[in-house]
């Protein structure tokens, strides 16, 4: 039974990093841009919604009404200012670019609330420490199954917004070719800034939830940005569905590397993480290459 | 007046000019072909006038406003669209998404989803098809009925039939005369020159990025075509007398 609670506890804690990384891929995807700026960008949201909660005694589901339009408004200048001229200059830029970024973010927040660890856990009330017991003495908690469903949820939305919406499919239109994504009217400058205006939306849930289940200080950026990037490697780069699958894989893993030895949780994600990442470059292109050799002995 | 005037256009790649000094008029209504060697600068005068190339110098004038200063997207939403050579597909969405997305962000008009399924019913039972799996005159059909989703009043039709069998070519020229007949302007780039003379009104040949001879389709033989096309005539005929 321990090893069955630890898997249920495993795969919740997968949806936390799905929804964490749901905002990394979506830019990968559509913008081939891997914003290394993303863990920060979830702890400032963190500490805009702690302000809101302090200051003014706001809920952080509610606070998100004000912060989600404010980061989305971030992403469309960040698309603007930076990463759409550092992208003119190659792939390498945004990258660099991005990590400066994190760097002065985590900085500036150092400067502002100082080193002290926050927490949203103590304005949520029972939402923090709430759970339901199910047979066999299993506790799943209120936050871990919201924080699972919001990720499926946000995953969903993003995926039917691509799939089954004009916007998506100008997204998608501008992800591919943006030049002939201009040829049909599609202005790929805006679209790509509303992309990753999108992308700073979830950013910004996803900072709720790391606020709510943890506690947070202006250096957790790095720490979170590790578990998105493994998410989104794990399950395919740019693939939404991969990207919840992939979140899911290291959550488990986490808590199957604490069950064996408690401080294997982390180890445990990234041997994982480590495997799929060779498994995919080693096995995969082998598999792939072997059945275009038996393709061209067939022809 | 013209809906299309280009003048004294010049446009690069690098350091090196890829059209020189070109002048071209284009009537509403009037079809238009661009013939010359590989290299001529045809594709890239295309791709000046549509927006996806920047030019050194010159202007681009469309239905009275210069547009040579205009993003692609705002040429489009004006009704200049370019088929471009090579289809240029979004191959990993289906042929009904390529189609839409053009829908979406071009003109109103009378080109929408099922008009361009009767001017090309070979792509009727491939909608839900992955564009990057059909063959390539399919593909290529399915660029001219995604340039068509737009509305344009202008054509610019890039080599659209580069690479496919003569039986695909037939098929697609006999859905283009559709748009022929509607009175579309049109732009052409053929290398198909029989082909070109039938459809064109006038001919248009290029030689090292200048114009070197334009004429009446009726009148020009495609021996006459031939030698502006090498270079082994020398005799320039003033675009104007050379309007039908």
């Amino acid at each position: 039974m321990i090893w069955i609670n630890q898997i249920l506890q495993g795969l919740l804690l997968g949806g936390y990093y799905a929804l964490l990384a749901s905002g990394l891929s979506f830019m990968f995807g559509v913008l081939r841009i891997i914003n290394l700026a993303h863990g920060s960008l979830a702890v400032v949201s963190a500490y805009l919604l702690f302000v809101l909660a302090d200051r003014f005694d706001l809920h952080p589901l509610l606070g998100l009404i004000a912060v989600v339009p404010l980061m989305a408004l971030a992403g469309w200048v960040l698309h603007r200012l930076v990463l759409e001229r550092s992208a003119r200059a190659g792939a390498l830029v945004p990258i660099l670019a991005t990590f400066g970024l994190a760097i002065v973010m985590d900085n500036v927040l150092f400067e502002g609330f100082g080193a002290d660890t926050r927490s949203l856990a103590p304005y949520i009330d029972t939402l923090g420490y709430g759970s339901w017991t199910l047979p066999g003495d299993i506790s799943v908690g209120y936050l871990s199954v919201l924080t699972f469903a919001v990720a499926v949820a946000l995953l969903g939305g993003l995926h039917l917004l691509l799939r089954h919406s004009a916007l998506g499919r100008r997204i998608r239109a501008a992800a591919e070719d943006p030049d002939t994504a201009q040829l049909v009217g599609v202005d790929a400058r805006s679209v790509h800034a509303i992309a990753t205006a999108i992308a700073m939306m979830t950013v910004a849930v996803a900072g709720a939830f790391l606020a709510m289940r943890s506690t947070f200080d202006p250096y957790t950026g790095p720490q979170q940005l590790i578990f998105a990037f493994e998410a989104v490697v794990i399950g395919g780069a740019g693939s939404l569905w991969g990207t919840l699958l992939g979140g899911i894989v290291l959550g488990v893993a986490q808590s199957v590397g604490a069950q064996i030895n408690p401080q294997g949780f982390l180890i445990a994600g990234h041997a994982v993480f480590l495997g799929v990442l060779l498994a995919r470059l080693y096995v995969a292109g082998g598999i792939v290459r072997w059945i275009r050799s038996l393709r061209a002995h067939a022809a | 007046m013209s809906l299309l005037e280009v003048r004294s256009l010049e446009a690069r790649h690098g350091l090196l000019p890829a059209v020189r000094d070109i002048d071209l008029s284009v009537d509403e209504g009037e079809r238009v072909a661009l013939v010359g060697a590989n290299g001529a600068g045809k594709t890239t005068l295309l791709r000046t006038i549509a927006g996806v190339h920047p030019a050194a110098s010159g202007r681009i004038v469309f239905d009275g406003k210069d547009v040579t200063a205009l993003p692609a997207h705002r040429r489009c939403a004006m009704g200049i669209a370019l088929t471009p050579e090579g289809r240029r597909l979004f191959v990993e969405m289906t042929v009904r998404e390529n189609l839409l997305v053009a829908r979406s962000s071009g003109r109103a008009g009378p080109w929408n989803l099922e008009a361009v399924l009767q001017a090309f019913p070979q792509l009727e039972p491939k909608l839900g098809a992955r564009a990057g799996d059909l063959s390539g005159g399919q593909q290529q059909a399915v660029a001219i009925a995604r340039t068509l989703m737009t509305n344009p009043r202008i054509v610019l039709l890039d080599e659209v039939s580069l690479g496919l069998s003569p039986i695909a070519v037939q098929g697609l020229y006999d859905s283009l005369r559709v748009l022929l007949e509607m009175g579309t302007t049109v732009v052409l780039v053929e290398q198909d020159l029989q082909r070109t003379l039938r459809v064109a009104d006038r001919i248009v040949c290029m030689l090292e990025g200048a114009v070197v001879a334009v004429g009446r389709a009726a009148e020009m033989t495609r021996e006459q075509v031939m030698g502006h096309y090498f270079g082994s005539r020398s005799s320039v005929q003033h675009p104007a007398e050379a309007r039908p």
